[in-house]
Formats: structure tokens, C-alpha cells, sequence
């Protein structure tokens, strides 16, 4: 059976981008190891609007890993303590009695906060809308087994497609790189026949909007796969920079 | 007075009429479609799918959702398989049976004519997907690899991983990206539908709310798209994500929108039980786990006390004492038998004091026995992302040995309960996906039309790209056609303005009831009512007490709620505030029609009508028709109920039968 923990919280506040923000303390009692992290802030949320006052903004939706939209960056770690997971698959579990738990946003110079633990990722789609998809008309195309597929190439592509897109390899990247997510997106389509046709141009175009959107540069510290929550391989950078270098030698 | 309902189903034998249609259906040609703008409120499978497809042909497209991104719809969270009736594993499958399965598995309530449409083009939906690049699962050859799912024989799902949903989706929102990035498609995201706009009897707009100004903002088009999702979160614990809500629906519905068949609720059997008061939502453990895990509960009442104490796991108990009871009762489906059949199942037993858990509202689904089969790497290739999510929530590793007795060995079970899932439910929509307010059409998890009373495990994700990529980008040309010489509108029209102040005044009135209550505190008691009395097993005298508490629920709500904050800027809790209000209106239009369906069918059980084997009692000669409730101008009125009559020409209604 889980033991219930108390433990000091202490959360970024923040009234829209332009502010300058400020840690609040809370003092967490009692909470049973079976909540998870989010839900641990629901009882915090309970709280302060209990007391009247406002509660703290962050984004969470599915709570099951898979949207992507839960974004906290917990004791020093985007997603926190856990390899393999997301902010919202964290238990209280994982903490001990009289701990200090420190939670803030993504800091990222591509991800502006928009109030408290809440940042803007529309750069991501962006970077997508540049280049993140097979230009395939809906209609009619041929059978789907028409396209054979050997099983390690398309459990690689799998592997590239797992990305949620939170955010994390950025956060926690020290140049602000968005090159995990880039490689990732790219890798799944490169790597598939029916991505081959613009490989070259889809590489190109997705790394120049994230240079353009503010994202810093890949210098291959590691960090981002280290936090990944789909363990997104780093290889992927790897190919990403082949497909780029062949694209510029073409051009 | 009765009103006529005509579902627009085109004449002629069933497998010819959507062949039919599109030969005859009005086209827009390229030149007009640009001057058309269409407004596609939700970004999941139908959204993304509808709007990118639309987009593509040359229509304007404006593109709402919730969340920072399209890509984090709900449909994200999808796990286990989308069907289609390609016959690849050569075991007798087709489009017919697939039509057949899903009419069957909807308990002889879904309108026939669109369920063939979808069987007819669940197949071009594969192709579509991988042409996009969807990653699903190959066998070794290079082929595309199937598995099979609950009420069916035949092996016809597709997945990725456990992470069908998510690819589904990431193919739909590339699609979608590439029209952005085009120029076709307009995205506001962070946006709230909050009411639809009526100009001379046609929807025209929509009032939307965006959620980090707090502003409110006016669209305007020559049609409204609606794929805004389901509405399990009526019920306050759920599978679906937290944002899954049904205001918009309801905002439809207000405006004059029939809706259709609430009481078709879901239930899926495996989901991780209840642990506190303190949880937000239930986490689904996939259906495919039944293809290779076993469901049972003990055979004596003392080895149920036993683990309900806690003196004994299930690991302990023995081969012979214990009771697969759906193997039991349904030998030729087993534990593949559709999900309100296994959900009702795990409830009988549990009623009868036969639960495994300190709660004594859970069952267990084993592998044992296809671990020894298989061997554990195989059992993880396929299983092993749920395994892990289910052991970071529970601390219990399904794939750990146990106990061995009497050479036996034996694996910790998982521990699951039913949960609310899915509704079948949803707006009333025609052959063309048009509600009954012209051109405002209905798409995906949100409208009422393929799966009757049920739906099969796979067929959502199916029906939301069938819509959003295959009917809808046809059937909404019919309806715009005639709208080619109708200018842009301007949302300084009267009644955009008055549809503006209706939704401030109501978020002025929920800022000013300054109570005590937290919105969260309410909508959890709204889901113990929903639960109770309106969950898996109906009574008419429950249902009544319900609606009582519901109109309790209502008064509470209305006098006791408090909303933080001011309403400029963003403001979490006036945006649950809102949503909670349409829960509870949701709520009620469930009870009505539940307490109304005197009978038994699908995801609605009434106690009352069952057989002595306890199985559910339908009544054909009574019930055999859609149920369209009608809004009469006030959330404290009751609704009007008006019926379209089910015809089945080409499937004989027979009782369903998963046992031989
Ligand atoms: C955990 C889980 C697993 C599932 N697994 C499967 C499976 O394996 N196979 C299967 O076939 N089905 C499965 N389903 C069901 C299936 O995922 C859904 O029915 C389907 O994805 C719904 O798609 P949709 O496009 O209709 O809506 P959603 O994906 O729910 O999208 C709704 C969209 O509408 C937007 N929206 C909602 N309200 C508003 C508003 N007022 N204003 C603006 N935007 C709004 C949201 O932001 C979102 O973009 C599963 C469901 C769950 C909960
Ligand atoms: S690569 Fe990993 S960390 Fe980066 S966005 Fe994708 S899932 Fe998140
Ligand atoms: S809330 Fe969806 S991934 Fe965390």
C-alpha cells in the first residue's frame, strides 16, 4: 500500500509573458502515493480556489502520456524524475516525505510563457506546416499492400513517430534546440517509400523555419534524448543532418 | 403533429446507394469553392480529416480547437485499432460483413444505410493513411499486419503499436498542416466554441471564445462543421481526456439541433479501477489485451472476501478455483465478446460479491496462460507499453511470475472495472452528416449516426476519418451548391451580435453567483448522480430519482458556484464553469431518454428488461427507432421526444447472440 507524503511545493507564477514572475511556497500534506503529480496539483488548485484565490495555470489534457500537452519542468527535469514518461504519468510514489519540489515552465526562448506553468508551442506547428507531411491528395490511392514495407523499416518509422511533440527536448537543451522534434518527424517520413520523393525538400525546409522561429542550434550534448518521454533516439539528429547536407550539395 | 423525419437515404439495393448519391449529388466547381468558407469546429480524426480534405478541394477553411495544438485532440489517445474490411489475413472477411458486424454489434439500432457506406469505405481509409506515412504494424513479408477485436470473428484491425489513435491523427494533422502551410485552412487554436449562429433558418457562424484573451470573437461562413467529440465527461470520471466536453453539441442543440439516442453510453470492461477520491480520470487499458488475456474472478466467495481484505492475491488462487466467466457464458465469442456484453458481465459478478479488489468493484484479466503459451517477449511486443502504464499507475507488473502451484505458474493479473467510454449518442444527423438545422453538419464521435445502441472496439477511428475524409467533402457539396451566389456575411449582422451578448451574459451571470463551491466539487457529484442512477444498470425509479437530483445538481450549481478571477484574461476555472453547465443540461437529456427506452439494448440496460440469463431485453416492436430529443427553449423544461423509424432492408433484426 502507497504511504501518504508531505512535502514543500514550490511553483512558477507568472501574469502573462511580460511579466517578470516569482516562485509561490505551498506546504502539500497528506497526499497518497497513489495521486499522480497532476493530480496533486488539482488538490492544490482545490485549495486555492477554496480560499478564494486563483489557481495555478498549467496545460494537461489526456493524463495518460499520448496528447503531449502537459509541460512541467519538475525539480530541474522537463517531465520530470522519470525516464520514459510524461509529466502527467508521475506518482506521488516517486517522492519522499519532507521534500522540496520545484516546479516551472518550459524556459525556452521558442516556448514564451503565457500565465504561470503555461508556455506557447505554436513554433512546432509551424515547423510542421513547413514540411512535416506526405504531399498525398485525399481520394483514391493505390491499395495499401501495394507498398511493401520491410517490418524494421517501419518499426524504425514507428519508433521516429512516437514523438508527442511536448516540448521537452527543448527545455531541456541548453542552446534551445528543437532538433529532436524536427529529426523525429523527418525520420519517420524519410525513412518510408512514401516519404522518399521529397526527403531532401522536407529536410530543408522544416530546419530552416525552426531557425527562423528562434530555435537554437544542435551541438550534441544529449540532453534532449536523456529527457525525452518517448526516449526518441538521438540517432535521428544523425540522419536528419545527412538529409541536410545532401539537400544543400543539391541545391 | 408528429414531424416527418427524412434521413435523405438514397433509393436503391444497400450496396449501390452511396455509389448512387455521389453520381447524382450537386458538385461546386473550383472557381465558386474559393468564395465558399466553411467553419470546422474540432481538430480529432473527423476534424483534422474534414478540414484538411475541404481545404484541399478549395473551399476556405476556418479550423477550431481547444487545445495549443490540433495534434493533442482527444482522438490522440486511441489505442487499440481501427477496422477495415481489406480481407488481407484472407479469413473470410468483407465490406458486408463488416456492415453486418457493426449493425449486429449496435444491437440492430444504427441506421443501416450509413453503417454500409462506412464498411463501403473503410478500406480507401487505409490506403488514404498510408500513403500519408501512418506507420502501422507490418508482418515480416512487408505486409500490413491485422489483429482481431471484440464482436468480431475475423482478424480486420489495423494498429500502431498501442498508439493507433495517435498516428491516425498525426496523419490527419499533417494533412492539415499542409494546407495551413498553404494557405487553405485557417487555424485558431486555444479556442472555445461557445454557440452557433442562425441567419433566416441556416447556420452562418459561430461565437467563439478565445481562452487566452477571454475575449469573445465572431466567425462567419456559408457552413458550420461540428466535430467537437463525445460527452463522457457527463459522468465526471471517464477515459476520455480532461477538455472532452459537449458544448458545443449543446449549443447546437439549443439552437434548435435534434439530439439523438443519449442514453447510448459506453462502458468499456478494461479500465483500471477506482483508487480515491482524489482521481481525475480513468486510464483504458486497450481491448486487444482480451485477444491474449483472460478475465475472471474467483469461483468461492471466500477467496473473493480474501483478496477484497487483502489476505490473498490473485496469484494465489489456482487454476480450479477460479471462474472465466465469459468463457463461461459466451463459448463462442469468450472474452472477445462486444463491450456492454463484458461490462454487464464484470458487473453481475461483482454485484454478487465476487470482486477482487478493496473496493470489490474489480475483476482480473490474467496472462498466465499466454505467457506459458507464447513466452513473455512476445506477450511484451505486444503488450508491453500497456504493461508499463498499467505498473507506473499501480506499482503491480503484469509480467512478473508470481506464484507457481502444483507446477503451475502464475503472473500478477491486471485488476480492472468497466468505465464510461464512449457515446454512441450525439447530435441527429441525415445521410448527408446535415443536423436538422440547415447547413450545420455533424461529424465523428459527436454525431448520433453508425453505431446504434454499441459500438465496436476499432470503429470510432474508422468513423471519424470515414466522415472526415470520405462523406462529409462530398455530401456538404450538395448543400453548397446552392449557396455559390450567397456573398461572404458580415459579423456585424444582428444576429451575430445577439448571439455575442446571449454567451457574455451568461458568463457575466456565472462570475457574479459568487458562492462557495469549486466547479470541480460540483461536477464530481454530478458524476456519483450520472453514475448511480444513469450508469450501467437503469431502472425507471432510479432514473426518476436522478432527474430529481439532477434538478438539485442544477440549483447547487446555479447558486452556489465560484469562479475566481475576473473574466478578461484567461481563466481555467470560468472555462470548466461553462462546460460543467452543458454537462448537467447533457445529463438530464440522458435520464430522459433512458427512463423513456423501455427496454434493454446495447450500451443501455434497464433492469427491468432482461432475460432470465440476464442478458439484455430489446423490444423491436416499440423501440425500433432513433430518438431525437427537441429542445423547448429553456434548460428546466423537459425536451419533446420525436422518432425516426429504423428500416432494415438488407439485415434480418435478430436477438444478438455471442454465445454459439
Ligand atoms: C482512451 C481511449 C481509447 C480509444 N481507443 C480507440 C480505439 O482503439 N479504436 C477506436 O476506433 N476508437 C477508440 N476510441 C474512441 C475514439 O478515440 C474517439 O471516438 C474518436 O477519436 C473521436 O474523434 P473525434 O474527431 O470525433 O473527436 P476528438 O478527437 O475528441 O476531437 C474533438 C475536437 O474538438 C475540439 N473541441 C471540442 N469542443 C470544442 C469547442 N467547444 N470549441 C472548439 N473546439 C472544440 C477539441 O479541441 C478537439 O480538437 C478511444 C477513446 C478513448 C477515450
Ligand atoms: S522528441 Fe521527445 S521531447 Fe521532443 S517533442 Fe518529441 S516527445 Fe517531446
Ligand atoms: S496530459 Fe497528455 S501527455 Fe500529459
Amino acid at each position: 500500500m502507497d504511504k501518504n507524503i508531505s512535502f514543500t511545493l514550490k511553483v512558477w507564477r507568472q501574469n502573462g509573458p511580460k511579466d517578470k514572475g516569482h516562485f509561490d511556497t505551498f506546504q502539500m500534506k497528506d497526499i497518497p502515493g497513489d495521486t499522480s503529480f497532476l493530480e496533486m496539483l488539482d488538490i492544490l488548485n482545490e485549495q486555492l480556489v477554496e480560499g478564494g484565490k486563483e489557481p495555478v495555470v498549467f496545460d494537461h489534457d489526456c493524463r495518460e502520456g499520448i496528447c503531449g500537452m502537459c509541460s512541467l519542468y519538475i525539480n530541474g527535469h522537463p517531465h520530470g524524475p522519470a525516464t520514459g514518461a510524461t509529466t502527467c504519468q508521475i506518482y506521488m510514489r516517486r517522492f519522499k516525505d519532507g521534500d522540496v519540489i520545484t516546479v516551472e515552465p518550459w524556459r525556452s526562448a521558442g516556448f514564451p510563457v503565457i500565465k504561470d506553468l503555461m508556455v506557447d508551442r505554436t513554433a512546432y506547428d509551424k515547423i510542421m506546416q513547413a514540411g512535416g507531411f506526405v504531399s498525398v491528395r485525399t481520394g483514391a490511392p493505390q491499395d495499401a499492400n501495394a507498398i511493401l514495407i520491410p517490418k524494421p523499416i517501419a518499426d524504425e518509422a514507428m519508433d521516429a513517430a512516437s514523438c508527442i511533440g511536448c516540448g521537452a527536448c527543448v527545455a531541456a537543451c541548453k542552446n534551445g534546440s528543437a532538433m529532436l522534434f524536427v529529426s523525429a518527424k523527418v525520420s519517420q517520413l524519410n525513412l518510408l517509400p512514401q516519404g522518399k520523393p521529397e526527403a531532401l525538400r522536407r529536410a530543408k525546409a522544416m530546419l530552416s523555419k525552426m531557425d527562423e522561429l528562434g530555435f537554437g542550434n544542435c551541438t550534441n550534448t544529449r540532453a534532449c534524448e536523456a529527457e525525452c518521454p518517448k526516449c526518441v533516439s538521438i540517432s535521428n539528429i544523425a540522419r536528419l543532418n545527412r538529409d541536410f547536407i545532401k539537400a544543400k550539395l543539391k541545391d | 403533429m408528429t414531424k416527418i423525419i427524412d434521413s435523405k437515404i438514397p433509393e436503391g439495393p444497400i450496396a449501390e446507394k452511396w455509389t448512387n448519391y455521389k453520381a447524382h449529388q450537386k458538385l461546386v466547381n473550383p472557381a465558386n469553392k474559393r468564395r465558399l468558407d466553411i467553419i470546422v469546429v474540432g481538430t480529432g480524426l473527423a476534424g483534422a480529416s474534414a478540414a484538411a480534405s475541404l481545404g484541399e478541394m478549395g473551399f476556405r477553411v476556418f479550423n477550431f480547437c481547444i487545445q495549443d495544438s490540433p495534434r493533442r485532440a482527444h482522438s490522440i489517445a486511441a489505442q487499440g485499432g481501427i477496422n477495415a474490411a481489406k480481407n488481407y489475413q484472407n479469413d473470410g472477411d468483407s465490406v458486408y460483413r463488416l456492415f453486418y458486424d457493426t449493425v449486429k454489434g449496435g444491437d440492430y439500432r444504427a441506421r443501416e444505410a450509413n453503417v454500409y457506406r462506412l464498411a463501403e469505405v473503410s478500406n480507401n481509409i487505409i490506403d488514404q493513411c498510408v500513403a500519408q506515412g501512418v506507420p502501422f504494424a507490418r508482418e515480416y513479408g512487408g505486409t500490413l499486419a491485422n489483429r482481431s477485436f471484440g464482436g468480431a470473428q475475423v482478424s480486420r484491425t489495423f494498429y500502431a503499436k498501442g498508439q493507433t489513435g495517435q498516428q491516425l491523427l498525426l496523419g490527419a494533422y499533417s494533412a492539415l498542416s499542409r494546407q495551413v502551410g498553404a494557405g487553405t485552412v485557417k487555424l485558431y487554436t486555444r479556442y472555445e466554441m461557445e454557440d452557433v449562429v442562425i441567419v433566416d433558418g441556416r447556420a452562418r457562424g459561430i461565437i467563439a471564445k478565445n481562452l487566452v484573451t477571454g475575449k469573445l470573437e465572431r466567425f462567419a461562413a456559408h457552413a458550420v462543421v461540428i466535430a467537437t467529440g463525445g460527452y463522457g465527461n457527463a459522468y465526471f470520471l471517464s477515459t476520455n481526456a480532461m477538455a472532452c466536453n459537449c458544448t458545443a453539441a449543446m449549443a447546437c442543440y439549443r439552437k434548435g439541433a435534434w439530439f439523438a439516442n443519449p442514453a447510448y453510453v459506453q462502458i468499456h470492461p478494461t479500465c483500471i479501477p477506482v483508487h480515491g477520491d482524489k482521481q481525475s480520470k480513468l486510464t483504458l487499458m486497450s481491448e486487444s489485451l482480451r485477444n491474449d488475456g483472460r478475465i475472471w474472478v474467483p469461483k468461492k466467495i471466500e477467496d473473493a472476501k480474501a483478496l477484497q481484505a487483502g489476505t490473498k492475491k490473485g496469484s494465489d488462487i489456482p487454476e480450479e478455483d477460479r471462474d472465466y466467466y465469459l468463457e463461461r457464458r459466451y463459448p463462442a465469442f469468450g472474452n472477445l465478446v462486444p463491450r456492454d456484453v463484458a461490462s454487464r458481465a464484470a458487473k453481475e459478478r461483482c454485484d454478487k460479491g465476487f470482486g477482487v479488489n478493496n473496493t470489490g468493484l474489480a475483476v482480473f484479466l490474467d496472462f498466465s496462460e499466454s505467457i506459458e503459451r507464447l513466452g513473455i517477449d512476445v506477450v511484451r511486443q505486444r503488450y508491453g507499453n500497456l504493461f508499463d502504464m498499467y505498473e507506473e499507475i499501480t506499482d503491480v507488473n503484469p509480467g512478473q511470475l508470481a506464484n507457481e502451484i502444483k507446477g503451475v505458474k502464475y503472473y500478477n493479473p491486471m485488476m480492472i472495472y468497466p468505465a464510461i467510454h464512449y457515446t454512441m449518442g450525439g447530435i441527429w444527423v441525415d445521410y448527408e452528416l446535415q443536423t436538422s438545422i440547415k447547413g450545420l453538419f455533424a461529424i465523428g464521435e459527436c454525431n448520433f449516426s453508425d453505431h446504434g445502441a454499441n459500438r465496436l472496439g476499432a470503429s470510432a477511428l474508422m468513423q471519424g476519418l470515414a466522415d472526415g475524409y470520405f462523406v462529409l467533402p462530398y455530401t456538404i457539396q450538395n448543400y453548397l451548391a446552392d449557396q455559390i451566389t450567397v456573398p461572404r456575411f458580415s459579423t456585424d449582422l444582428p444576429e451575430f451580435a445577439a448571439a455575442e451578448k446571449a454567451v457574455q451574459d451568461k458568463i457575466d451571470h456565472l462570475m457574479n453567483i459568487k458562492g462557495k463551491k469549486s466547479v470541480d466539487s460540483i461536477h464530481k457529484e454530478l458524476g456519483h448522480v450520472m453514475w448511480e442512477y444513469v450508469g450501467m444498470g437503469r431502472t425507471a425509479e432510479g432514473l426518476k430519482t436522478g432527474l430529481a437530483k439532477l434538478k438539485e445538481i442544477r440549483k447547487e450549481f446555479e447558486t452556489q458556484l465560484f469562479i475566481p478571477g475576473s473574466k478578461e484574461g484567461m481563466n481555467v476555472e470560468l472555462d470548466k464553469a461553462i462546460r460543467l453547465q452543458d454537462f448537467i443540461t447533457m445529463g438530464e437529456l440522458i435520464a430522459y431518454d433512458a427512463l423513456n427506452r423501455n427496454e434493454s439494448c446495447g450500451g443501455h440496460f434497464r433492469e427491468e428488461y432482461q432475460t432470465e440469463e440476464g442478458e439484455a431485453k430489446r423490444d423491436d416492436q416499440n423501440f425500433f427507432y432513433v430518438a431525437c430529443w427537441e429542445y423547448q427553449g429553456s434548460d428546466e423544461k423537459a425536451p419533446t421526444l420525436l422518432k425516426e423509424p429504423l428500416v432494415y432492408e438488407a439485415i434480418k433484426v435478430q436477438t444478438r447472440n455471442y454465445k454459439s
